[in-house]
């Protein structure tokens, strides 16, 4: 069964992928979807298992490396976390994947698109199943350029390519922190299974070493080294700045790799290694440290943004903030939660946004919507329900994680812990007003698109709504039903040995104003926006001529693109300009493959006019020859 | 009296060599002037042989002319043939225009 699971995907992506034109591109969508669909309520069986019968296993696909003491396996390692995982990964890849069966209709690349998506949910499912960092790396690597191609997947289109490029080189540095945490692993561990390397820890404690001159403790390098690489693959601040522009993907795709699982691979890194990081509260806090900062940073930023897909990258972003603070502040099961959550209710929304851009005819910009939710009714209530679930609106899924983080960092009592959670509630406030203002922006006040006439606006094709209407189940019911199992009282049981708890988790309750004050304050969101944005627009208007500073500081998104340019890309830029011209062409080139190719043309052209094809002048030449030749002979 | 000695021969055949290599380069006409000067050449040879046979008083030099002689006139014969053949295919056996082995 777990073979079947993470190899479906593969094999679909491999038929239609080399064999897409030959069974036909409508076959090729079918087939794959189905095939990661059988993946996907398998994947739900073994949650059952895990769920009701504590199951887990390893099963060895193959030796990988075996050298001296040195031992990796190709394996699936199933325990309850990776079962979370499976789930979350499979199932909404198969949805995903019925789902572009109706978005990608009109586009004549079908097999290659869905193929990618197919290759995208194997590496992903090895991520996650990987008993040992390097195959983890495989799956980590794979994902990466799965993401690549896919946001590059309108290739036609330069916006695509340059953010492809930028998705691929901004994780290059990511992937570097990570690299060297699991060189760091096997030089002082010299293994890179996890039970090995778990069970090692606690007697590398004391160790320091130095690295780049100054001294660290071990444990503690490993661990920020390996958030580098969560973070570069979370999308944290400093490391953000490709999310936003992989919009430019496809939608599905941005639904799928952007939102739901591809992004919370760094989240899922820091939870895997809950027993190295229990070990260094300064990693911790510094985990805890960046995701507020993202979280808060890229809630602002949405704010203002125009880009109706930005937006809920943004979002995106400031949610996977939430997960980092929840797994630095040593809820790893909190922070597991949110992802799980997080992954239906943020696919909701992206392919909701994805039904209104196929109304809206490829529009995306939602000051060009507006006024259609009585047009396509379905897909209203649609996105009212990813919003509900993503601000946390009592009793939906989004309420009952994000809450839960909020009071596990307040009952951490350190000032880091009240710090994270105060700024949790103000990041709350900021995402319930950006959502709604994406909600009236888009389907409330006048119809403001000039490019297509108000009739033009239709609901998207059926098999688009069925399947996001199956994520809006997930993003009702989900917080609910799982809430006990992931972070009740009894959680401790489920998670076995796949978390690491070095301090006990707090239980006794917060006080009644901190459960109370989220849910206020989201509800009193919807009305301040609907005033804000529909109602009485000119106070927008006048705080935003008032404060054009701040204003053009978000809209910019806190001029980190245009640092990075000015920092990182002009310069590098400059100089691979200078080493192409002049070291490559000028130098490399002139003398060597052309200056070599230039010189036996010019040779030939010299000694092909030895051959006149007159018979004495051939003649004369072997006398010649013939003459020196005897002449030589002679004088020897 | 001068007496001739091997080195007039030797001289004459020198100088019969040279008209032939001078005929076969200098030539711009025919193909047929071509074969007269190997011929030539060929002769030349056969007096060095003829004369330093005689010279060293031994019969191997004249035989060798002889064989010479024979190999010379079935030469003459095929490249007589192949110009024949030549002729009629391009109408021509002008030097100036055989340079189809030009690369």
């Amino acid at each position: 069964m777990e073979y079947a699971i993470v190899f479906l995907p593969l094999v679909s992506a491999f038929i239609s992928g080399f064999f897409g034109k030959d069974i036909g591109k409508k076959n090729s969508q079918y087939l794959s979807s189905i095939l990661v669909g059988i993946s996907g309520i398998l994947s739900l069986f073994i949650f059952y298992e895990v769920l009701n019968h504590g199951y887990s296993t390893n099963k060895l696909i193959f030796n990988w490396i075996t050298s001296g003491n040195f031992q990796v396996n190709w394996s699936i390692n199933v325990d309850p976390l990776t079962s979370i995982m499976l789930v979350v990964v499979s199932l909404i890849s198969a949805i995903i994947h019925f789902y572009s069966i109706g978005y990608m209709s009109n586009d004549p690349h079908k097999p290659r698109f869905i193929a990618y998506l197919s290759l995208f949910t194997f590496s992903m499912l090895m991520l996650v199943t990987a008993d040992n960092f390097l195959q983890l790396f495989f799956g980590w690597e794979g994902v990466g350029l799965c993401s690549y191609l896919l946001i590059g997947f309108w290739y036609k289109k330069p916006a695509a390519n340059a953010a492809a490029i930028k998705a691929f080189l901004v994780n290059r540095v990511g992937d570097f922190g990570f690299a060297i945490g699991i060189f760091l692993i096997f030089f002082f561990y010299g293994t890179v299974n996890y039970n090995e390397v778990f069970q090692l820890t606690p007697s590398l404690i004391e160790k320091e070493i130095i690295f780049l001159g100054i001294e660290f403790n071990l444990i503690t390098l490993i661990c920020l080294m390996l958030f580098i690489g969560a973070m570069g693959k979370s999308a944290q601040i400093f490391l953000h700045t490709w999310l936003p522009d992989a919009m430019e993907g496809p939608t599905p795709v941005s639904a799928l790799i952007h939102a739901a699982t591809m992004v919370t691979a760094g989240v899922f890194l820091v939870i895997r290694c809950s027993p190295i990081f229990e070990y260094s509260q300064t990693a911790l806090n510094v985990v805890t440290a960046v995701g507020m900062t993202t979280a808060f940073f890229a809630a602002t930023i949405a704010l203002v943004q125009n880009d109706i897909k930005k937006i809920i990258a943004y979002s995106t972003c400031s949610q996977l903030g939430y997960m980092f603070v929840a797994a630095g502040i040593g809820a790893y099961h909190v922070a597991l939660f949110h992802l799980f959550t997080h992954a239906f209710f943020k696919a909701l929304l992206f392919l909701g946004s994805g039904c209104v851009i196929h109304s809206f005819h490829e529009e995306q910009d939602i000051r060009s919507m507006g006024g259609v939710w009585k047009k396509i009714p379905y897909t209203y209530i649609l996105m009212i329900i990813g919003t509900l679930a993503l601000t946390g609106f009592p009793f939906l899924s989004g309420y009952y994680s994000k809450d839960a983080i909020i009071e596990f960092a307040y009952l951490k009592g350190s000032t880091i812990g009240y710090f994270a959670a105060s700024i949790a509630i103000i990041t709350a406030f900021l995402t319930a007003i950006y959502s709604w203002r994406l909600i009236f922006k888009t389907f409330h006040g006048k119809y403001n698109n000039k490019n297509n006439k108000y009739s033009s606006v239709q609901e998207s094709p059926l098999i688009m709504l069925i399947t996001t209407s199956i994520l809006s189940v997930g993003a009702i019911f989900v917080g609910f039903l799982f809430k006990e199992i992931f972070i009740g009282y009894e959680s401790i049981q489920f998670w076995n040995t796949s978390i690491l708890f070095l301090n006990n988790i707090y239980h006794e309750h917060p006080p009644m104003w901190l459960l109370f004050i989220t849910p206020i304050i989201i509800i009193l969101a919807i009305p301040i926006s609907y005033f804000l944005f529909i109602k009485n627009q000119s106070i927008l208007n006048k705080l935003v001529s008032q404060n054009q500073f701040v204003y053009k500081f978000l809209l910019n998104k806190w001029y980190f693109d245009k640092l990075y340019n000015f920092i990182f890309v002009e310069p590098i830029k400059k100089l691979g300009l200078i080493l192409w011209k002049n070291g490559d062409e000028n130098i490399i080139n002139k003398y060597g493959p052309d200056g070599l190719a230039k010189l036996i043309k010019i040779a030939s052209i010299k000694a092909v006019n030895f051959q006149s094809g007159y018979l004495y002048h051939y003649a004369f030449v072997m006398l010649i020859g013939f003459s020196l030749l005897l002449t030589y002979l002679i004088l020897n | 009296m001068n007496e001739i000695t091997i080195g007039h021969y030797l001289t004459l055949g020198a100088i019969i060599f040279t008209i032939g290599v001078i005929g076969v380069f200098l030539n711009r006409k025919n193909v047929i002037i071509i074969l007269m000067s190997i011929e030539l050449i060929l002769l030349a040879v056969n007096i060095n042989l003829v004369s330093f046979s005689v010279y060293l008083e031994s019969l191997v030099g004249q035989i060798f002319t002889m064989f010479i002689l024979t190999v010379a006139a079935a030469e003459a014969s095929v490249g007589l043939a192949i110009i024949v053949v030549y002729y009629k295919n391009k109408g021509s056996i002008n030097v100036e225009q055989i340079n189809s082995l030009k690369g």
